[in-house]
């Protein structure tokens, strides 16, 4: 499974791979807004957690179809299913490989953006808490999506309409426990709604997502 | 038929895409022996060894079979092309366990092409390589779908040896081809076991 990972990441990182894609988009986000909305301080400030957690949400969303597509399409994944690593396992590491080339970047990356939009100190640190946090499940629920549609080409339309309302209570709380954090609110509880998010996507949908690709394989 | 046969067919039914394909197929296959599975295009080769390789269920009958001792050669080779000859190879034998990808490389004359891009090979060179990964998976039985599609008459001689050496090791193989490789092997013609199409009666059928 290791094998698998390392692959996987090596390939993102070679030429080609898209390793990047979600890091340059998040900054185009939060580059282009303060044009758009103009750069004063009282009217960024309150919407930069938001922004911030919206542009990480469609940064993941961007390169969600590239998890199960290539591999289906050069055969890899007929394969791998009839290799001794559980299904399973396959769709915990396409998740988990996609988290270390875009989560995890993200939520790095996440406080530089953050001076971009005006984001209070006081936030940053729940930025990068909330992201760190939120950003596996929207790589765990991906994955899902992404085995679910794998067989369809150009299937990328019906994967982000069937996602996006997934990751809906994830942006929530996610943008939630920033603003509370900010304002000192008690920003722990949508923090910790955000882990029981992760933590049930992490412990269902691997299950879920090799229950379809076994259907999508026949 | 031997008792102790890798691999046992009893009755095999399969469907490709809802439509009944195959019915009845029987066949066992024991250490050291080699299928070759013949019949024109579209006559259920393909979905049969998908199913002797576990991806799709069968209809009826039962494939009898370790599901990790079956090693599965498609039309696709599974390469990546940004990885080099040696890393596609050494990916599967370690998921496959073995780590010995030298025997692999020779087997297939690749061992000059090792530090290649695999995206900078031929269509032939990018077969050897897929079937290369036979050899790494150390699986005893080998499902192979028209393993030689554009290979070289010398590329289909190394191909052959190398499921000679596969059965002389006590491995056996069931390959659907269209050419003769040399290779001591029972046949099979899949035409005389073609599944009726369901008439117009069977609408129920659809929605069981």
């Amino acid at each position: 499974m290791i094998r698998l990972l390392t692959r996987d990441l090596r390939l993102a990182i070679r030429a080609g791979g898209g390793f990047g894609l979600a890091v340059a988009f998040f900054l185009i986000v939060s580059i282009l807004v303060p044009f758009g909305v103009g750069p004063d301080r009282a009217t960024l400030a309150p919407v930069a957690a938001g922004i911030l957690w919206v542009g990480a949400l469609l940064a993941c969303l961007l390169s969600l179809d590239r998890i199960f597509a290539t591999d289906h399409e050069d055969g890899s994944l007929e394969l791998l299913a009839t290799s001794p690593v559980p299904l399973e396992a396959l769709v915990a590491v396409k998740a988990l490989a996609h988290w270390l080339t875009t989560g995890l970047p993200l939520t790095l990356a996440a406080p530089l953006f953050g001076v971009f939009l005006s984001l209070p100190p006081s936030g940053m640190p729940w930025l990068i808490a909330s992201l760190a946090i939120g950003t596996p499940a929207l790589s765990m629920i991906g994955a899902f999506g992404a085995a679910l549609t794998v067989g369809l080409k150009r299937g990328g339309l019906l994967l982000s309409i069937l996602v996006l309302p997934l990751y809906v209570p994830t942006l929530i709380f996610g943008a939630d426990t920033v603003r509370r954090g900010i304002e000192d609110l008690g920003p722990m509880t949508p923090l910790t709604l955000l882990a029981g998010i992760t933590l049930g996507a992490i412990a269902l949908l691997p299950f879920a997502g090799a229950g379809v690709l076994r259907v999508n394989l026949r | 038929m031997s008792g102790d046969g890798l691999l046992t067919l009893r009755d095999v039914a399969v469907a490709r895409g809802g439509l009944p394909v195959l019915a009845g197929v029987s066949f066992a296959i024991a250490p050291g022996e080699a299928l070759v599975l013949r019949g024109p295009n579209g006559s259920g080769k393909t979905t049969l060894l998908r199913a002797i390789a576990g991806l799709q269920p069968v209809d009826a009958g039962a494939i009898e079979a370790d599901p990790d001792a079956i090693a599965y050669a498609a039309h696709a080779d599974g390469i990546k092309g940004t990885l080099t000859v040696a890393e596609n190879l050494s990916f599967w034998a370690g998921l496959f366990g073995t780590d010995d990808i030298s025997r692999a490389l020779s087997a297939f004359n690749l061992v000059d092409l090792a530090d290649r891009p695999a995206q900078a090979l031929s269509a032939g060179q990018k077969r050897r390589l897929g079937l290369s990964r036979l050899i790494v998976t150390g699986r005893p039985v080998w499902a192979l779908d028209e393993p030689t599609v554009s290979l070289d008459r010398a590329s289909v001689g190394l191909f052959a040896d190398a499921v000679r050496g596969h059965m002389e090791m006590g491995g056996a193989a069931v390959m659907a081809t269209h050419i003769d490789l040399g290779i001591d092997a029972r046949e099979l013609d899949l035409t005389g076991y073609r599944a009726a199409l369901p008439t117009s009666g069977a609408f129920d059928e659809a929605f069981q």
